[in-house]
């Protein structure tokens, strides 16, 4: 999948997680910012990392600001942004969620 | 070595500091003595001076121990005025031993600590940037954390030598007669203070308004107190009010609450002349409303209410539904404007409030405790001092004492954010499983198995839904996913001591 | 999850469907069902993003035991196709379609529906449909409405744009909604399937709350929907039944009992017969009891 804009998806509203992916070339680079990065930290990046990989995402700059987000919201809000990076929005792929 | 809670004390500090790890939530029939404080004698009809500076130096000596209240909050200027000297002065190594430390007092006090100035701390807690700066390492010695009635154990005891005591008032008369329900900056109960009244060796009172003698009530008397000082202003009236006095719109808080009222009204202890301590915080607050509607539609009335007091509790009294309120604290105006009026909201201190060495404190006729935590585990172990990150952010306030009721309610939402507040074993043991009876979270409630007749009692009603603590922790768990675990180095910063004194926890230093 | 067509469905919860906390927390608050709403709560640019969010938590979140139902974006929306396809494939118990005006509109959902099952191996007619009622036409129409599917789970008044529709607005009073209200509730009735009255959405105005809701409930509505989880035990205390009405209810059901170990087709009570619309209503009662827990196991009245 090639991204073609910067996509954002999420809020900074608790329970939430803003996801802006962006243009990458060494693999899955995210910056993370969590009141929950050091218990939760490696499992979120987890998530979003997964997410990416199975929608065909290998090369992406990710900046991932976390309001004590689920894993279920990381996934949703991960494959809204890579979509809109990609801008195949209009063809949601939810069998990546699965 | 490890102590009844499970928890492992480091040995040296233990055998260096002469502590004793905590057995028992049981008090039992122990022989105490009470210390004495000195009395520099003086016929003192007028101990009005302007100068601090010149106080600080007449009673203040490096090693020696100061302490303040937290009365004011953040509406606090005594500590800082204080201790600016302090540290202008080149004082060296002393001992804080404030009531509390607000978030009004952090900056200053990590300035005293980082040149010197002070060398231990011991306190009901600490929050924000302080909480931090201890937590990563930046006080030598461990913080010694005490909770309201153990401090006045302690003081007591003579395990906290007050030196010289700063106690900011809102009034005073010349002799030294004050209160804290008149003037500008107005708190109500001086409850945590009097004991630094009573057993300092030299009393300062600091005041923005001194008023003709004698000053009645008089909370603190003339013959406790050395020195009165003037100065500008002694505290800010709109930031005494602890801020969490507003009702809560949360309809999570409001199901949390009416859940805690259902228990309360469906406990045995729910009866005519009944008594709680609800505290402050939305949640709190809330179960206050509910419960007011439940004693009208019942017909009950209670004999008192204790704690922390705050303005929908002092309505009760008005109402008649509360006969009495036996007050510590006041957390918001109109409970403290409602003691100046009413002789039936009795000031008390801490020691006859929760102090366990004694002839029978106030907490000991308690008999309903609506208490907050950070974390609790599946042995009902409460946390209230450090977040999911392992920091000081909390305070044991009365938490511990208050515990002592017949039923003690812990209210919790499962999760905050992404943080399990239902855990498998809490981050740090402040208050022990053993004095807590019930927990009531938003997705069930959960009774320490010790309580068998509260869960007998409680089975047969069907509004109320009693599940496992082990459930309930399980439940969060599937939320939010196990969390890896906290890194901490070697060092002690901070030791949790239990309310007769013994050590029921530690806090390291955290890693980052 | 599978749908069930006759439950107690007194309260019906919204929730925005972009709003992680209030999605996460929907279970706690006894809802009978919750609503999440893809439709108006979503702004035009988050659809996509909202769809996710709910597709994942229907998978994930513990709802306590309610009906979930999702509002998904109308049909003359482009996003009606793909909210359709992520539903079911997330399995959820009810689709509600926002602006239902004719019976081809219901059809139509429920063949896009039964083609996403069959593409993904859903089992056919395990996702029940509801049609949101917000228009005169739609409103005229509610008896085609009603009957235009098997899978029909019930009729929802939507007062909000239904009074715009009129050129009106909500009045305190509700006779705007007079006819509406009791068109709906005919049509529904007639048709075997459930009723649901409008929002209600000044959170300040409880006397106004409850007036609005024993009146619905008076007329017969099955339910009510809610914006606010404060609202749900407001709407239980006005549809609990009285003690009298269960122990009646339990007298018709013991007539039953009776009848059956006697091995009679003919229910008789003090002497009458017992129709059918009589066992159904004591049913109802019961089942509404236990749910409000007014009965205990035995059917003793426990109520205060």
């Amino acid at each position: 999948m090639e991204i073609k804009t910067t996509g954002v998806a999420g809020t900074l509203e608790s329970s939430d997680i803003q996801i802006m992916i962006s243009k990458g070339d060494d693999g899955i680079q995210i910056d993370l910012d969590s009141e929950v990065i050091k218990a939760y930290g490696d499992q979120i990046k987890k998530v979003i990392t997964d997410t990416l990989e199975k929608y065909g995402i290998d090369n992406a700059k990710v900046k991932a600001v976390d309001k004590g987000a689920l894993d279920c919201v990381i996934a949703a809000r991960t494959l809204a942004a890579a979509q809109r990076a990609t801008e195949t929005s209009d063809r949601p792929e939810l069998g990546v969620l699965q | 070595m490890e102590n009844k809670v499970k928890r492992n004390l480091p040995d040296e500090l233990m055998s260096d500091m002469k502590l004793k790890p905590f057995e028992s939530v049981e008090v039992g029939n122990p022989e105490i003595k009470r210390i004495a404080p000195k009395v520099h004698v003086t016929t003192g009809e007028n101990k009005v001076v302007d100068s601090l500076e010149e106080v600080i130096k007449k009673t203040l000596k490096d090693g020696m121990t100061i302490s303040f209240h937290h009365h004011f909050r953040n509406g606090d200027f005594a500590f800082n005025k204080v201790m600016d000297l302090i540290i202008k002065l080149g004082y060296q190594n002393l001992t804080l031993a404030p009531s509390s430390l607000t978030s009004v007092m952090n900056d200053k006090v990590i300035e005293a600590i980082q040149k010197g100035v002070i060398t231990n701390i011991t306190s009901s807690g600490m929050r924000g940037t302080l909480g931090d700066f201890v937590s990563h390492g930046g006080l030598k010695n461990p913080v010694v954390f005490r909770s309201h009635g153990n401090r006045a154990r302690s003081i007591e005891e003579g395990e906290i030598k007050v030196d010289v005591a700063f106690l900011g008032v809102p009034n005073s008369d010349p002799a030294g007669n004050a209160n804290g329900q008149e003037g500008d900056a107005v708190f109500g109960s001086l409850g945590y203070a009097l004991i630094d009244a009573q057993y300092a060796d030299n009393v300062v009172l600091l005041t923005d308004n001194i008023i003709d003698y004698p000053n009645t009530p008089a909370s603190i008397k003339q013959t406790q107190v050395d020195y009165v000082v003037k100065v500008d202003q002694i505290g800010d009236a709109d930031k005494i009010g602890s801020g969490a006095t507003r009702f809560t719109k949360d309809p999570k808080e409001l199901k949390i609450a009416e859940m805690v009222n259902q228990v309360i009204v469906n406990s045995p202890y729910y009866k005519e002349g009944f008594s709680f301590q609800t505290g402050s915080g939305g949640a709190a607050l809330a179960v206050t409303r509910y419960l007011r509607q439940s004693m009208i539609n019942d017909g009950i009335t209670a004999s008192f209410a204790l704690g922390g007091i705050t303005k929908p509790t002092t309505d009760l009294l008005d109402e008649g539904l509360v006969k009495k309120i036996m007050d510590v604290q006041d957390f918001d105006k109109g409970a403290a404007a409602s003691m100046a009026k009413n002789r039936n909201q009795q000031e008390i201190d801490a020691s006859w409030y929760a102090d366990p060495h004694n002839k029978g404190a106030v907490v000991n006729n308690l008999d309903v405790a609506i208490l907050s935590a950070l974390q609790i585990d599946t042995d009902f172990n409460v946390n209230v001092m450090t977040g999911s990150d392992g920091v000081i952010r909390g305070a044991i306030g009365g938490h511990q004492d208050a515990a002592n009721a017949k039923m003690t309610i812990i209210t919790a939402p499962l999760v905050r954010g992404r943080n399990a507040t239902v855990v498998p074993s809490v981050e740090t043991v402040v208050t022990p499983g053993d004095s807590i009876d019930v927990l009531v979270t938003e997705r069930g409630i959960a009774i320490n198995p010790k309580r068998k007749d509260l869960i007998e009692a409680f089975s047969k009603v069907p509004d109320l839904n009693i599940v496992d603590i082990t459930e309930l922790q399980q439940m969060a768990e599937k939320q939010v996913g196990v969390p890896k675990p906290l890194e901490y180095t070697d060092r002690t910063v901070a030791l949790i001591q239990y309310r007769d004194g013994t050590i029921i926890d530690t806090i390291k230093q955290v890693k980052d | 999850m599978t749908y069930i067509k006759n439950r107690l469905r007194r309260t019906m919860m919204f929730v925005p469907g972009n709003n992680p906390a209030m999605v996460k927390d929907a279970g706690i608050y006894g809802a009978d069902s919750i609503m999440l709403d893809l439709e108006d709560a979503v702004s035009l640019t988050e659809k996509d993003a909202a769809r996710m969010l709910v597709f994942n938590a229907i998978k994930t979140v513990d709802f306590g035991g309610a009906e979930i139902v999702v509002r998904i974006n109308g049909q003359d929306t482009p996003f009606y196709d793909e909210d359709v396809k992520a539903m079911v494939r997330a399995g959820v118990d009810v689709i509600r379609l926002p602006k239902t005006e004719s019976a081809d509109m219901i059809q139509k959902l429920v063949t896009d529906i039964e083609n996403v099952e069959k593409e993904y191996g859903v089992e056919k007619g395990s996702i029940g449909v509801m049609a949101a009622i917000e228009s005169a036409k739609g409103v005229l129409n509610t008896p085609e409405i009603a009957t235009a599917t098997p899978l029909m789970m019930g009729l929802a008044v939507s007062g909000e744009d239904y009074t715009a529709d009129m050129h009106t607005h909500r009045y305190p009073d509700g006779r705007e909604l007079e006819f509406a209200r009791n068109m709906v509730l005919q049509a529904a009735r007639a048709a075997d399937v459930y009723a649901f009255d409008t929002v209600f959405s000044n959170m300040n105005d409880t006397e106004g709350f409850y007036r609005e809701t024993r009146y619905i409930y008076e007329l017969g509505y099955d339910g009510k929907s809610l914006v606010n989880p404060r609202q749900i035990p407001m709407v239980n205390e006005v549809f609990n039944p009285s003690k009298e009405e269960i122990e009646n209810a339990m007298a018709v059901q013991n007539a039953i009992s009776e009848a059956k170990a006697k091995g009679s087709g003919v229910i008789s009570m003090n002497g009458k017969m017992v129709d059918k619309p009589v066992v159904e209503k004591a049913n109802r009662v019961i089942e509404t009891a236990k749910a409000s827990n007014l009965i205990d196991e035995e059917g003793n009245y426990i109520g205060k």
